[in-house]
């Protein structure tokens, strides 16, 4: 019998307010920032402190949920999610449970042979906490636990998908896809590593082909693709196991060990927490008018997938199209040398401005590690070397030395190739007097290739380059070496 | 003239001309407290020294406007010793809530009241004993001894705002501020012979409160007079950006209207066709009917009213309030400040902290809460206290649609023996029947002074008026006051 996997995802996407969800602290980067420097009453959660509603990161939600596709709630309820735990100052999370900012959206995924429709359950705001810290103190047997809370009150914006993934690789996908959204709409860094997009996923087998939904595990805390699929891939393992040896799935709550590549057990159903939500009284009903959402959905950006049906429309390969629809900075980045080509005459085209993008450009930024923003690299420079090699003026092999430097120096193409001197020789007597001269010195070798051994004329091509210091068009030495080469052939036949 | 015992208006006016100073003024208070604390214990905190500080600086501050050197009249706050519940923080001052888990608690911050007091130059005397976390009748539920009646000191003074209606009582201070949840200030007020005012939800801000039910509390004042209750009112009143429930429209003069005329013609006051709860003590009904006539006699029209939903109060009042109490007491939990009682583990430390840290009436208070939010009660619950609390509501929209006050009881009995009730806390709820149902429907109500049963002890009145109808409340009862004199009379505390 075969399985299939049913799968839903929740992200937890820090937003990048500039103050927290209810106080007006600093967000600030929790894993660098020194503990506990930007903490007041309200998110240290002291008595008799009150919050208030950043309306920027309601903004920002909304902004995330449009592109979501979501339906924006009229009216949304902040509620109280009631645990204790000591990162959790108020013993309650504000957070949205029965009506959530925003429900029913959907984003495609995959790519144009095979798409995927995810639907998007809900999009809820709510608090992050703080973090634990443990160290080892010598007079302790266990050591100690600090609480930060700098990260306390942080926005969250919640994205629950419905389970309408069916692979470890659809869900990095959707994760992927979200992630680039999220980034594009610079709401979260997108710096995983950091925590500051986190995803917990669903899991249950069914036979395939099965309606029957089964019980379910949940897999908490993946902070990057490779642990999210993996886990996937060894949750789904698992129960697939059980089922076949007719155990039974229990619903529980999972860990990820990365090192050791298993999910580790955290609690089971029976222990799960009754939050006791109940709608918060310290903050009235959120109203979302169309005023306020139409003015929000004007400043949308054009979405990756947007973008990405555009670079296809321009000739690209569904591969180039992919990577540089992945970010906004590149594609932008792209966008403009797009139509700084078109301005050149004649005009240079997007799809080899997208080859040197994605092969020797982000072969420079891979190695620098950097990002496309921090490389001294104008599109019209690009555009210029590119229309420098088309136009025969350097050649294909010099111009990646000269894009190196461009990157290193922020100098024009030209005056680099004058600075270097790879100016490429167009110049045919030169050519000429070089290959008669090559032939000249090699009489066995040219009786050898006009006896039909071939492959010398590459070797003959190489040596013509070799003394031209490779400056030399390849195209006209080919052509050029062609020539000479029959020319020969028929004064062997003639004599 | 006994300055003791003068109404705040009064020597607000003995400053303004510099009769008498700050200095003089707090000397006062502070010798009054000294001769009648040990019997009545209304204080929990006496900050004398800030309180000599502070009235130096107010005469500072009268001596220039008097002087002409300042064209800047000071409030009429300016040098008025005041007492602040202990559920109210102060800046820098320990915040007990009447709780032996915060007894070492010292606010960094100002309560938005205190901070408007402050501004205008109020006297801080000291924190007010109050039953814990303000859960309470009769303010025997405090960690720090229970307060006495200053009129019979073998009886309690009423609760929560227990402390404050005794001090002011005593003439130990010119006016404090109380909480009411349920009737938290309107109830001592009523035993203890004094003025108790719950404004609107909303009107005053509850920054800086300890949270007790959040939807239900309200900071309000105890004074001697009407008049003083709308003096502190005005200044305490008004949108503050820290609390989104406070109400955005600006407060009116509250003072203007109390004189314009000296009688209630075209005042439609509502009575209460039948009492459903019964059971009054014969005085208090007494007293009530003879406050209807003389309102009467002032020239009100007495319009019968009908609150068919306010039989379920009671319940709907104790479900929804500790709920809401059982999340806002959750912070209580020895992690970042207040005591802590270290156990074994986390959550050793969580249940030892908690068990000793609070009271038994908390405790209950909690479990009650707790459970009626618990998946699987809620609905039948806190859902249907929450269907209750919208019918009250719209019983007095109705109401006040015919009738502009209605005028009732305000506890079913004057003061009660200490310890009477407190074994059994069914009869103590009942004691806040006639009360609660305003802080369910959000509205303004005051307790005004109104007779005394055979033992000597006093007896309120209640008036209860539309949402934000503070201002015709205060005028009404001002002419009640102008036209009796039971709030003249003061207490005798035998030295
Ligand atoms: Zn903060």
């Amino acid at each position: 019998m075969s399985y299939e996997a049913i799968i839903g995802l929740e992200a937890h996407v820090e937003l990048n307010t500039n103050s927290k969800m209810f106080c007006s602290c600093r967000v600030v980067d929790s894993t660098t920032s020194e503990p506990n420097c930007h903490v007041c009453p309200v998110c240290a959660g002291m008595p008799g402190a009150l919050p208030s509603i950043n309306k920027r990161a309601v903004e920002i939600g909304i902004l995330v949920s449009l592109a979501l596709n979501c339906k924006i709630e009229d009216v949304s309820v902040f509620a109280r999610k009631n645990y204790f735990y000591p990162d959790l100052p108020k013993g309650y999370q504000i957070s949205q449970y029965e009506k959530p900012l925003a429900s029913n959206g959907y984003i495609n995924i995959g790519d144009d042979h095979n798409t995927s429709k995810i639907h998007i359950r809900r999009v809820h705001l709510e608090e992050d906490t703080g973090k634990l810290v443990h160290t080892n103190d010598g007079e302790k047997p266990r050591g100690v636990s600090l609480i930060d809370l700098n990260r306390a009150g942080v926005p969250l914006l919640e994205i629950v998908s419905e389970p309408d993934i069916r692979s470890p690789l659809e869900a990095v996908n959707y994760a992927k896809e979200l992630h680039s959204v999220l980034t594009y709409l610079e709401v979260n860094s997108g710096d995983m590593e950091k925590g500051v997009l986190r995803f917990e996923a669903n899991v249950s087998v069914r036979a395939t082909g099965s309606k029957h939904l089964n019980t379910r595990r949940e897999i908490k805390n993946l902070n990057s693709f490779k642990a999210l699929q993996r886990s996937i891939e060894y949750e789904i393992k698992q129960q697939v196991t059980a089922y076949k040896s007719n155990e039974t799935i229990l619903q529980e709550t999972l860990g990820w060990d990365e090192s050791n590549g298993k999910t580790i057990f955290q609690r089971s159903k029976e222990h799960s927490h009754d939050y006791r939500y109940f709608p918060e009284p310290d903050l009235p009903p959120l109203i979302v008018n169309d005023n306020w959402k139409n003015s929000i959905l004007s400043t949308m950006p054009q979405l990756p997938h947007t973008k990405r049906a555009h670079f296809l429309s321009l000739g690209l390969t569904d591969y180039d199209a992919r990577v540089l629809a992945s970010q906004r900075k590149i594609a932008e980045y792209f966008e403009l040398a797009v139509k700084l080509g078109s301005d050149k005459n004649p005009p240079v085209l997007p799809k080899p401005i997208a080859n040197w993008i994605t092969t020797h450009l982000f072969s420079i930024i891979n190695e620098a590690g950097k990002s496309i923003d921090q490389i001294d690299l104008p599109q019209i420079h690009l555009v210029s070397l590119i229309n420098l090699v088309h136009s025969g003026r350097t050649n294909a092999s010099s111009a990646k030395l000269v894009l190196r430097e461009m990157c290193k120096t922020g100098e024009s193409p030209e005056i680099i190739v004058a600075q270097l001197g790879l100016q490429q020789t167009n110049d045919q007597v030169t050519i000429t007097k070089t290959v008669d001269k090559v032939l000249a010195n090699n009489p066995d070798q040219v009786t050898n290739l006009l006896d039909g051994k071939d492959s010398i004329f590459n070797w003959f091509f190489g040596q013509v380059m070799q003394a031209m210091d490779g400056k030399s068009n390849p195209d006209l030495v080919r052509t050029t070496l062609q020539d000479a080469i029959k020319k020969a052939s028929y004064n062997r036949g003639t004599e | 003239m006994d300055l003791a015992f003068q109404s705040l208006a009064m020597v607000s006016d003995l400053l303004s001309t510099g009769d008498i100073t700050s200095v003089e003024l707090t000397e006062v208070c502070l010798s009054q407290i000294n001769s009648s604390e040990s019997q009545v214990n209304a204080f929990i905190t006496i900050s004398s020294d800030l309180a000599m500080q502070q009235a130096t600086n107010a005469d500072i501050a009268w001596q220039e406007w008097i002087n002409g050197k300042s064209d800047q009249k000071p409030s009429p706050l300016n040098g008025v010793p005041l007492a602040i519940k202990d559920v109210i923080c102060v800046s820098d001052i320990v915040a007990t809530a009447g709780s032996k888990i915060l007894e070492e608690f010292v606010p960094p911050y100002d309560s938005t009241a205190s901070e408007r007091l402050r501004d205008a130059g109020a006297i801080f005397l000291g924190k007010t004993n109050t039953d814990e976390f303000a859960m309470g009748s009769s303010t025997e539920n405090s960690a720090f001894g229970p307060t006495h009646n200053p009129w019979d000191i073998n009886r309690v003074p009423g609760g929560s705002s227990g402390g404050s209606a005794a001090a002011v009582s005593a003439g130990m201070i010119f006016g404090a501020l109380g909480t009411d949840t349920g009737g938290s200030v309107r109830q001592p007020a009523a035993m203890c012979g004094v003025v108790g005012l719950k404004p609107t939800y909303g009107r005053v801000s509850r920054y800086g409160l300890i949270a007790f039910g959040s939807s239900l509390d309200q900071i309000g004042t105890l004074t001697r007079t009407v008049e003083d209750a709308a003096l502190l009112l005005q200044v305490i009143s008004g949108p503050d950006l820290k609390d989104s429930t406070t109400l955005q429209n600006k407060p009116p003069n509250y003072l203007e209207m109390l004189s314009k005329t000296d009688n209630l013609m075209g005042i439609r006051i509502g009575v209460e066709e039948k009492n459903i709860m019964g059971s009054l003590q014969p005085e208090v009904e007494k007293s009530v009917q003879d406050t209807i006539k003389t309102l009467r006699h002032l020239g009100a029209e007495i319009v019968p009213v009908q609150l068919p939903h306010t039989k379920h109060a009671l319940e709907a009042y104790y479900l929804i309030a500790n709920a809401e109490a059982s999340a806002n007491l959750a912070r209580y939990d020895g992690i970042r400040f207040g005591q802590r009682q270290t156990g074994k583990n986390l959550w050793e430390t969580y249940i030892n902290t908690r068990s000793k840290g609070f009271g038994k009436e908390v405790k209950r208070r909690i479990m009650l809460g707790t459970y009626a939010l618990t998946a699987g009660y809620y609905e039948d619950y806190y859902l249907n206290a929450q269907k209750v609390r919208r019918l009250v509501q719209k019983d007095f929209v109705q109401a006040f649609s015919k009738v502009d006050t209605i005028v009732g009881p305000v506890t079913p009995t004057t003061a009660f023996k200490i310890g009477e009730k407190i074994e059994d806390p069914l009869q103590m709820y009942l004691s806040d029947i006639f009360t609660l149902s305003g802080n369910l429907a959000g509205i303004p109500g005051i307790s005004i002074p109104c007779g005394f049963d055979q033992s000597g002890l006093p007896i309120g009145v209640q008036l209860l008026g539309p949402t934000c109808g503070e201002q015709q409340l205060l005028t009404i009862a001002h002419i009640y006051q102008q036209a009796t004199d039971w709030h003249k009379h003061i207490p005798r505390l035998e030295h």
